[in-house]
């Protein structure tokens, strides 16, 4: 009985979605992501890399933090990659497995990358689509905020509180995070103002819903498409601020790695002719943030109506 | 001969969906110093029309046919040549004032621009003309508001610099598209009664592009009827009010609101404009159409005389059963 | 105009204020004074210590100290560290390098960016825009502190062309590396604000009427899409700056080249915090300072902007 309901809703849903016109904005958007050829491939390679970092560990012969002592000190002669030692990616200096410690550097920077996001996802659509649906003197004085903001060179005052706070993973992304929430904010604070005046909104608006619900109900939900494409945007834009922190040791600490971290040594250490110590963290660090990129530009052109 | 003859004109467009028929098989003339209005609904392909004539096409458009000024080939020839013709022969304004003129450049500059460039006249000239120019519009001050930017003036306003910019050089065809659509209901009968006036001082031939009937009551000498990219029904404006002999002309004059009416309800013409991705079949207003009949579907009907003033019709039912 | 101006500048001044007494405080919320070592310092030497240096008093009294410094007399005090140099001699070793490899570096991806993303946007989908949005794409991957060992392997290791590192009083070999290394990724992000913007203004109504005047296409280049489709290239201009001079703690670092961002980094592990301070005062005003001549700029282009 359910089992036919459900066949029957369904053929309804697929009647409706089919007849003519009303193709459903995130159904087409869909369709329109996947004509776009290097978006639909970026998707299938950052997927392949991150399930790479999760089922990787499984293959590996040394763990991040072993000690193959035979590399150790000449990894130039023995730590290169080959298959019968275990160590795939090769050994760097003090004779840790590179395989390893890609892994886990994929998996710090893909978090970081992420979790700030997320934390400058949140701040910036909360406080642009405030600025924009109160307007006024209200919007005036929060967007001069965003721009005082803006012209403060942030990185060194994220240097600064790292020195200060002590270094720490969540003080790291808790801080780009909050320190990379200004142009979402700008960019909702844009949209939320052309939504403001669309006919639903005023209907909430004279029926008397608050402007806390309108905002958490109405407006949030409007703006996924535009938070969506940005976010995609801003993962690699933090996952770079991590690396630069990184690369210059301020970032995760040792055991810990991350691609900045890894590349820092791989750089430092290129005159010992070891160029696989930057070549496979750089080929990952790269393809992610190419992957990224490719995905949210095919977003922006599936989601953004502008375009078409 | 006419000043402007368009015969078999074809417009396409190449989109990620496929190819889109914008506008199949037009033909009409315009003689000088008449007006002509192309009137039909958002969609028909009138504006598309006047865009291929002046090749002003997005670049995924292709035109095809042969659109004949003052008795020369004008359809894709160079943009090089097309330009000695914009402006000098044939000029346009457009839909939205709002947007047609550049908010960055002063009104000032954006007319001057236009004599130093055709006429090769001195800026200082150019601004003269293009004073008086906003005189002639009827534009207070314009000594003083030629300096201003666009976002200055009102729309009304900002529409009046636009036709007196389009008349910098006295052009012999004047394409006006939907010059009042987003105007308020006072402005646009002003506008067009400036561009009446206008057209009777300069004894130039327009243009009139509009989906608003009302506005090509008084204002035209013939009308052309446009439906899904094809025309239905062309002749002189009186002769169509006065005996539209076209299923669609005849829906679209009693979807026109009358104060006079005592009945309340809108009528409207039942059924959406047609899809111009499908090759068209037929005559395209065919499944909107109250007589619709079986060859309606198959064939696609030709314009045929209706009278012996011009009045031409493209449909397969019979007159009488219509009227 | 002249309003916007002393308005605009009126939000500069405190934005400055606000920078100087957030890092300040957090200077001073540090656990563990800028004199705590590993061997212990008898508790008198340490008080006679903070008192030579001020830290004895309130705090809010030390901040006016200290921007009455800076202001009158330009002075950023003792470096903790390096007793015997002032944080002023610092500033005045590291700023002239960093100022030289910056200009240039802002040269070149102004200089750059820009043509490229305009010549993409004219011949839209022809193998130049293919190329510039390749070239764009690939350069926003490689961040300067990419770029800049893939530099040094390349022409330093490989082809020995130019040193890979050192200043040298600024010539030209030791420069060349640095800018191309600071510039690419902001040369690739103005390429592409240039060219969707200027696609955008292709497409606009007012573009269709010039082309409706019969003007040649230079004009209409110049006169109605140059400018609308710069805008966004301006706006952008200010945070391209800041990233520059944070670039520069890269370059400094990998070229050896002595500027601001070595001694900042340095600092950092140091806990040097006066040097930290008074770096991050003089970035902090020379970015507040470009966005400030940005956004006048902007105001001059777009008419709309006339408080």
């Amino acid at each position: 009985m359910i089992v036919a309901n459900k066949n029957k809703i369904k053929d309804m849903a697929d009647n409706l979605s089919e007849s003519g016109a009303g193709r459903s904005l995130w159904k087409d958007a869909r369709i329109r992501f996947m004509q776009n050829k290097a978006a639909t491939i970026s998707l299938f390679i950052l997927l392949a890399i991150v399930s790479f970092s999760f089922i990787g560990p499984y293959f590996a012969v040394w763990s991040y933090e072993q000690i193959d002592w035979n590399a150790m000190g000449s990894a130039a002669r023995v730590g290169m990659p080959s298959i019968e030692s275990g160590h795939f990616f090769g050994t760097d200096d003090l004779g840790r497995d590179l395989y390893s410690r890609v892994i886990q550097g994929t998996q710090i920077s893909l978090m970081v990358g992420v979790l700030g996001a997320s934390v400058a996802v949140i701040v910036g659509t909360l406080y642009g689509a405030t600025s924009g649906y109160l307007g006024g003197k209200t919007d005036q004085i929060m967007m001069r905020i965003v721009d005082i903001l803006m012209s403060i060179p942030y990185m060194f005052v994220l240097i600064l509180l790292l020195v200060v706070f002590g270094r720490s993973i969540g003080m790291l992304f808790i801080g780009i995070g909050l320190l990379s929430w200004l142009d979402m904010s700008r960019i909702v604070r844009g949209q939320t103002l052309n939504l403001k005046n669309m006919e639903f909104i005023e209907a909430a608006k004279v029926t008397g819903v608050s402007d806390f619900k309108i905002i958490t109900r109405h407006i949030v939900p409007n703006l996924l498409g535009i938070v969506a494409v940005y976010a995609t945007l801003l993962v690699p834009g933090i996952i770079l601020a991590e690396s630069f922190i990184s690369f210059l040791g301020l970032g995760v600490q040792e055991p810990s790695t991350s691609w900045g971290a890894l590349i820092k040594e791989g750089a430092g250490t290129i005159s010992y002719e070891t160029e696989w110590q930057l070549l496979f963290p750089l080929a990952f660090f790269v393809v992610s943030l190419f992957c990224f990129y490719f995905i949210g530009d095919g977003l922006r052109d599936a989601l953004d109506p502008k375009d078409r | 001969m006419s000043l402007l003859e368009v015969n078999n004109l074809k417009v396409e467009f190449e989109t990620a969906d496929g190819i889109v028929n914008a506008v199949n098989n037009v033909n009409f003339s315009i003689d000088e110093g008449k007006i002509l209005a192309i009137v039909g609904e958002s969609g028909s392909g009138k504006s598309q029309t006047v865009f291929a004539m002046t090749g002003l096409l997005d670049h995924n458009g292709s035109a095809t046919g042969s659109v004949k000024f003052e008795g020369e080939e004008i359809l894709n020839l160079s943009n090089q040549k097309l330009n000695q013709i914009r402006a000098e022969k044939i000029a346009m304004i457009f839909q939205d004032p709002m947007t047609s003129l550049n908010p960055y450049v002063r009104v000032s500059e954006q007319m001057t621009e236009v004599l130093v460039h055709h006429q090769g006249i001195s800026k200082s000239d150019a601004l003269k003309q293009s004073i008086s120019m906003l005189d002639a519009v009827r534009i207070p001050d314009a000594s003083n508001r030629v300096r201003m930017y666009p976002h200055e003036f009102s729309g009304g306003m900002r529409q009046r610099v636009m036709i007196a910019m389009s008349l910098l050089c006295r052009p012999k065809l004047l394409i006006a598209d939907e010059p009042t659509t987003a105007l308020d209901v006072t402005v646009q009968a002003q506008i067009m009664q400036l561009l009446s006036d206008l057209q009777k001082e300069f004894g130039m031939s327009i243009i009139l592009i509009t989906h608003d009937l009302g506005v090509v009551a008084g204002n035209s000498d013939d009308m052309l009827v446009m439906y899904g990219g094809e025309i239905m029904e062309i002749g002189k404006t009186e002769n169509i009010y006065s005996a539209s002999t076209h299923p669609y002309t005849q829906g679209l004059m009693t979807a026109v609101p009358r104060l006079d009416d005592s009945e309340e309800r809108l009528i409207t013409i039942p059924g959406n404009p047609p899809n111009m991705m499908k090759a068209p079949v037929g005559c395209p207003f065919s499944p909107r159409c109250k007589f619709s009949i079986d060859t309606c579907s198959k064939v696609s009907p030709v314009l045929i005389n209706v009278s012996k003033n011009n009045h031409l019709r493209a449909c397969h039912v019979a007159t009488e059963e219509i009227l | 105009m002249i309003n916007y101006i002393i308005k605009r500048i009126g939000i500069a001044i405190p934005t400055l204020l606000i920078l100087i007494a957030v890092s300040f405080y957090l200077m001073h919320a540090a656990p563990g004074g800028p004199f705590t070592s590993e061997r212990p310092l008898p508790p008198q030497v340490l008080a006679n210590i903070e008192a030579k240096y001020g830290l004895d008093q309130p705090i809010w009294r030390q901040m006016i100290n200290y921007l009455w410094g800076v202001i009158t007399q330009f002075d950023f005090g003792p470096s903790y560290k390096y007793h015997d140099r002032t944080v002023n001699e610092i500033i005045g070793h590291g700023f002239p390098i960093t100022l030289k490899y910056g200009f240039w570096s802002f040269i070149v991806a102004v200089g750059v960016g820009i043509p490229l993303g305009a010549i993409a946007a004219i011949r839209k989908n022809t193998w130049i825009d293919y190329l510039a949005v390749g070239i764009s794409i690939g350069a926003q991957v490689l961040p300067n502190f990419v770029m800049a060992p893939l530099l040094i392997i390349v022409f330093t290791l490989w082809l020995d062309w130019l040193p890979g590192g050192g200043w040298n009083g600024g010539a030209w070999q030791y420069l060349i590396m640095p800018i191309i290394a600071l510039s690419t990724s902001y040369m690739a992000s103005i390429a592409r604000i240039t060219r969707s913007s200027m696609l955008e203004v292709l497409n606009t109504n007012y573009i269709r009427t010039a082309k409706s005047k019969g003007l040649p296409t230079k004009v209409i280049f110049f006169r109605h899409v140059l400018k609308p489709s710069l805008l966004p290239v301006i706006s952008y201009l200010g945070p391209a700056f800041v990233g520059l001079i944070t670039g520069s703690v890269i370059i400094d670092i990998y070229f050896s080249t002595g500027g601001m961002g070595y001694f900042f980094v340095n600092a950092a592990f140091n806990r040097d915090y006066s040097v930290m301070m008074g770096i991050t005062i003089v970035v902090g005003s020379l970015t507040i300072l470009f966005s400030l001549i940005a956004d006048l700029l902007y105001a001059w282009i777009d008419p709309k902007i006339r408080y």
